[in-house]
């Protein structure tokens, strides 16, 4: 089999690739999903060493995550509906009303 | 000489990481939810060789499925707006790659100082391990107190969900 290195490696790539989506992007959809890239990247981890180890509890930490990002995307996208109703828009750089 | 299982990876890994870019770079945003959708599946494909089926299926029913397809909802909702191409923070996206170059080099170098501290090969996965059934009996004994707790959160997130889309009625 392959050596699990390469799973963190691709993970590795994977999170990056993430923080420079929500570093790059100024959609704010486009943000959230780069957040669940990086979820995604925790997962594989979670998964290589579940197998490597031969532990079930790295896979059930990996539906815990499935279920928090569930929630979490049904209150973000709630929240980005409410702020399109407002300013019509979700550039986040148009969300600047509190800067002094 | 590639051997089968490192050809499936890499070209699974493949994939993954041209799908995560093309998410990133497509200006267009229900392309990059569609990319986004590829890689969640090919991940999934990933879980599957590493021997997790259940998580391999939940990732595809949850992930591709369900919350991908709430994000496809909300940008055709919200009109999939293109935004201009002028940068309003100055120097942001060169930031950004001096960023992912440097958190690209520093989780690099870790995981091969970790990788030569003795982590080995993966072994191929035996007999029952990880089936739905294992899973199931892990979490309704174990781990029941934490599963009936994410019940809770995903009604208080649905609650939360329409508080905040509900618009009240003017009555006058």
């Amino acid at each position: 089999m392959v050596p699990v290195s390469y799973y963190l490696a691709l993970s590795v790539i994977l999170f990056s690739l993430g923080v420079m989506g929500v570093l790059l992007r100024r959609n704010a959809i486009v943000i959230f999903m780069s957040l669940e890239l990086m979820f995604n990247a925790a997962n594989l981890v979670f998964v290589a060493f579940a197998s490597y180890y031969q532990a079930l509890s790295g896979q059930i930490f990996v539906f815990f995550v499935m279920t928090v990002a569930a929630a979490e995307v049904a209150v973000g996208l709630a929240l980005m509906v409410a702020i399109f109703r407002s300013k019509k828009s979700i550039d986040v750089d148009q969300m600047s009303s509190m800067k002094g | 000489m590639l051997s089968s299982q490192e050809l499936v990876f890499f070209s699974v890994a493949l994939v993954v990481i041209a799908t995560a870019v093309a998410m990133l770079l497509s200006r267009n945003a229900v392309h990059s939810v569609l990319f986004l959708v590829l890689n969640f599946a090919s991940v999934a494909a990933l879980y599957m060789i590493l021997g997790a089926p259940f998580i391999a299926l939940a990732q595809v029913t949850v992930y591709a499925g369900a919350i991908m397809i709430l994000f496809l909802f909300v940008v055709m909702l919200l009109g999939a707006e293109r935004l201009s191409g002028k940068e309003p923070l100055r120097g942001q996206r060169l930031m950004a790659g001096v960023v992912f170059v440097a958190l690209l080099v520093e989780a690099g170098v870790m995981v091969m100082l970790q990788s030569r501290g003795g982590l080995g090969s993966l072994t191929p996965p035996t007999g029952s391990f990880a089936n739905p059934a294992e899973i199931g009996m892990a979490l309704f004994t174990s781990y029941s107190l934490p599963f009936e707790l994410t019940s809770v959160l995903l009604v208080v997130a649905a609650v939360g969900a329409i508080v905040l889309t509900h618009r009240e009625k003017k009555e006058h």
